[in-house]
C-alpha cells in the first residue's frame, strides 16, 4: 500500500507577523482617533470614552464608518494614520 | 491520387488490435495522399507498420493522452487551429468522409469497431496524469502517513464543514481542472475575510473536496467571481453575527446540462450539482479566506444553508422571465446568482384562482421579512411554485404584474409599524409616522421560481439585514 499525497486547500500562508507600532508612554498631548463603526448607540459609548481622554490630557478626533457591514475604507484609514497618534475602535450594540 | 484539401490528418494506432492491422493498406493510401500533412502516432511497437517509414513512436502514451484517445484506431482531422472532427474504429464512410477521399478503402468491410486505447488501461490513466499533467499543479504537497485514514486527515487538518470531503488527490484535482479551460496557476481573485490571493488550482481542490464533477467547475468558478464582486460583500456577510450566507440560483441552458434539479424537492437534498456547488463555494471561503466558524464568522445560529444553499430556477415556460432575464441576461445565457439570505419560510395558498388574491397573500408574508414591523432592512427573494405560477398566467399576469401588485401591496402606514406600535417595543424610528413606507428598497425584492408541478406552496428566502449599498446586493455572473 502506497501513502496518499493530497493537495492543500489553503492559502499556504500563515499571516505574515506584523510589528505593532511603538506604545505612547502618556497620553498627555497625544491624539487619539475615536472610530465609531456605525453600530447603534455607539455615540453614546464612544462619548463616554472620549470624556476619559480629555481627562488624561489627550485631543481626540472622532470618525466614523459609513456602514458596520464593511471595512473601512482606505481613505478613512488613511486619514486616522495621519492625524492621530493612536486610535480606539468602539463597537457597540 | 493527390489530396487537395488543406486539412491536417492524425491517425492513433496500435499493433495489438486486429482493426489497426486490417487498415494498413489505408495507412498506405494516406500517406501516399497527404504526405507530410498526415502524422501516424503508434502506442505499443515502434517497428508497425512496417510499410510506413515516418511514423512517431507515442509509446510513452503523451499524445494520446494530451488528445483523450479512447479507441484505436482514431482518426482525426484538423484545420490550422483546431481539431475538426474525429472518428473511432473502422467506419469506412466517415474515414472517406473525414479524408475527402472516395475510394479510401474500398476492398475492405464497411465497419469493423476499434480497440481500447493503451492510455486507457486499468490504472493507467492516474500515471499519465502524474507523469505529464502535474507540472500544472503548485500547491503544496501533503503527504499522508500508511496507516492515515484519507477522510479522516482531512477532518484533523480543519479542511472540512463538518460532513466528509473527497480528499484532494492530484489526480481528482487535475480532473476537475479539466473541467474549465482556465490555467491552474491565473488568479481569480482575492478571497474574503483574509483576502489571501487565491488560484484555479485552489478552486479546483476544494471542489474535489465538496464533490464536485469536473463538468460543475465553470459553474462553481462563476459562483466565486460573483462572490467577489464589490457589490456583493462577502466579507461583512462571513463575519455578520447574522443567519445569512450565500444563496446560488443558476439559470439558463447549464441547468439541463449538469443535472441541476430545479423540479421537485429543488432546494432540498439529493441532487450532486445543487449541494456540491453551493458547497464548492463553502468551502473555499472557510480554506483559503480563513473564514472559520466562531472565528471571524460570528454568527449568532448561523442556518443550514451554510453548508450548501444552491437551485436552478425552472424555465420550462417561456413565458416566465427568469431571474437572469430580470438582471439583463438573455435566456441562452448561462447564469449565476448570488444573493445573501438564509431559511425558507412557506406561503401556503390553496385557495386563490385570482392572482390578485394571490399576490395579497405573498405580499402578506413578505411583510414579515426579517421583523413585520421593520421596512427597507432586509431584501428577500420570492420563489414562486409551478402551481402558483399557473394561477398568475391564467389570470393574465406576468412576473412584472406579479411584482408591481407585491410592492403595492406591501405599502404600509408608518404608524402601524413604528417603534412602540402595536404594543411592540421594536420598529421603525419615530420620524417615520407620518409616511407610507414600502418593505422592501427599490431593486430589494427578487422573485425566481421552482419545484415540483404538485403543491400551491411557495416560498420566501429572507435576505441579510445589511442589504444595498450599505451591504450586500444580490449579483449575477456569466458562466464562461
Amino acid at each position: 500500500m502506497t501513502s496518499t499525497i493530497m493537495l492543500d486547500p489553503t492559502a499556504e500562508l500563515n499571516p505574515v507577523e506584523k510589528q505593532i507600532l511603538p506604545r505612547l508612554d502618556s497620553l498627555a498631548g497625544a491624539t487619539v482617533g475615536l472610530l465609531d463603526i456605525s453600530k447603534p448607540r455607539g455615540k453614546e459609548f464612544l462619548d463616554e470614552v472620549e470624556k476619559y481622554l480629555v481627562e488624561m490630557g489627550a485631543t481626540v478626533k472622532r470618525y466614523m464608518k459609513p456602514t458596520f457591514a464593511r471595512v473601512a475604507p482606505n481613505e478613512l484609514n488613511q486619514k486616522i494614520s495621519i492625524e492621530c497618534d493612536a486610535v480606539i475602535e468602539g463597537l457597540a450594540d | 491520387m493527390k489530396n487537395s484539401s488543406t486539412n491536417k490528418l492524425t491517425v492513433v494506432i496500435k499493433k495489438d488490435c486486429p482493426t489497426c492491422l486490417l487498415i494498413e493498406p489505408v495507412l498506405n493510401e494516406l500517406v501516399e495522399s497527404y504526405r507530410d500533412k498526415i502524422s501516424v502516432y503508434v502506442q505499443d511497437d515502434p517497428a508497425f507498420p512496417s510499410s510506413i517509414s515516418n511514423k512517431i513512436d507515442d509509446t510513452s502514451l503523451e499524445f494520446s493522452y494530451r488528445n483523450q484517445i479512447e479507441i484505436v484506431p482514431t482518426l482525426i482531422s484538423s484545420n490550422s487551429e483546431q481539431e475538426v472532427a474525429r472518428t473511432v474504429g473502422w467506419d469506412k464512410s466517415e474515414w472517406q468522409r473525414l479524408t475527402g477521399l472516395s475510394n479510401l478503402g474500398t476492398n475492405l468491410v464497411d465497419f469493423k469497431p476499434g480497440c481500447g486505447s493503451k492510455s486507457q488501461d486499468p490504472g493507467m490513466e492516474e500515471q499519465l496524469a502524474a507523469r505529464f499533467d502535474s507540472e500544472m499543479l503548485s500547491a503544496r504537497k501533503v503527504e499522508l502517513a500508511e496507516s492515515e485514514d484519507e477522510i479522516e486527515a482531512c477532518f484533523d487538518r480543519g479542511w472540512s464543514d463538518g460532513l466528509p470531503v473527497v480528499p484532494p488527490t492530484s489526480l481528482r484535482v487535475i480532473r476537475m481542472l479539466k473541467g474549465s479551460r482556465r490555467a491552474a496557476n491565473e488568479i481569480i481573485g482575492n478571497i474574503p475575510p483574509d483576502n489571501l490571493p487565491c488560484t484555479i488550482e485552489k478552486v479546483a481542490i476544494n471542489a474535489v473536496m465538496a464533490g464536485c464533477k469536473p463538468e460543475f467547475f465553470p459553474t462553481v468558478l462563476a459562483s466565486v467571481e460573483a462572490a467577489l464582486q464589490d457589490r456583493f460583500c462577502m466579507h461583512g456577510l462571513l463575519c455578520t453575527t447574522y443567519f445569512s450566507g450565500p444563496v446560488v440560483v443558476v439559470n439558463g441552458p447549464v441547468i439541463k446540462r449538469i443535472g441541476m434539479n430545479c423540479g421537485v424537492n429543488a432546494l432540498g437534498q439529493g441532487n450532486r450539482a445543487n449541494a456540491t456547488i453551493g458547497r464548492a463555494l463553502q468551502l473555499l471561503i472557510r480554506n483559503v479566506g480563513g473564514g472559520l466558524p466562531g472565528g471571524i464568522d460570528r454568527a449568532v445560529m448561523g442556518n443550514p444553508g451554510k453548508y450548501t444553499y444552491c437551485f436552478a430556477e425552472d424555465e420550462s415556460d417561456e413565458d416566465w422571465a427568469t431571474l437572469a432575464q430580470d438582471r439583463g441576461f438573455d435566456r441562452s445565457d448561462s447564469v449565476v446568482n448570488l444573493f445573501a439570505g438564509e431559511g425558507l419560510q412557506p406561503i401556503v395558498d390553496q385557495q386563490s384562482r385570482q392572482p390578485e388574491s394571490l399576490a395579497k397573500n405573498m405580499a402578506n408574508s413578505l411583510q414579515s421579512v426579517v421583523n413585520s414591523k421593520l421596512y427597507g432592512l432586509a431584501d428577500a427573494i420570492l420563489v414562486v411554485c409551478p402551481e402558483h405560477r399557473r394561477v398568475l398566467k391564467q389570470g393574465g399576469w406576468t412576473k412584472a404584474d406579479l411584482r408591481q401588485a407585491l410592492l403595492e401591496n406591501l405599502m404600509t402606514p408608518g404608524a402601524d409599524i413604528i417603534r412602540g406600535a402595536q404594543g411592540i417595543a421594536e420598529g421603525m424610528p419615530e420620524k417615520f409616522k407620518n409616511k407610507t413606507l414600502n418593505k422592501f428598497r427599490e431593486d430589494g425584492l427578487h422573485i425566481t421560481s421552482t419545484g415540483g408541478k404538485a403543491g400551491m406552496f411557495s416560498a420566501i428566502i429572507s435576505g441579510w439585514v445589511a442589504s444595498g449599498e450599505k451591504g450586500s446586493q444580490l449579483v449575477s455572473q456569466k458562466i464562461q
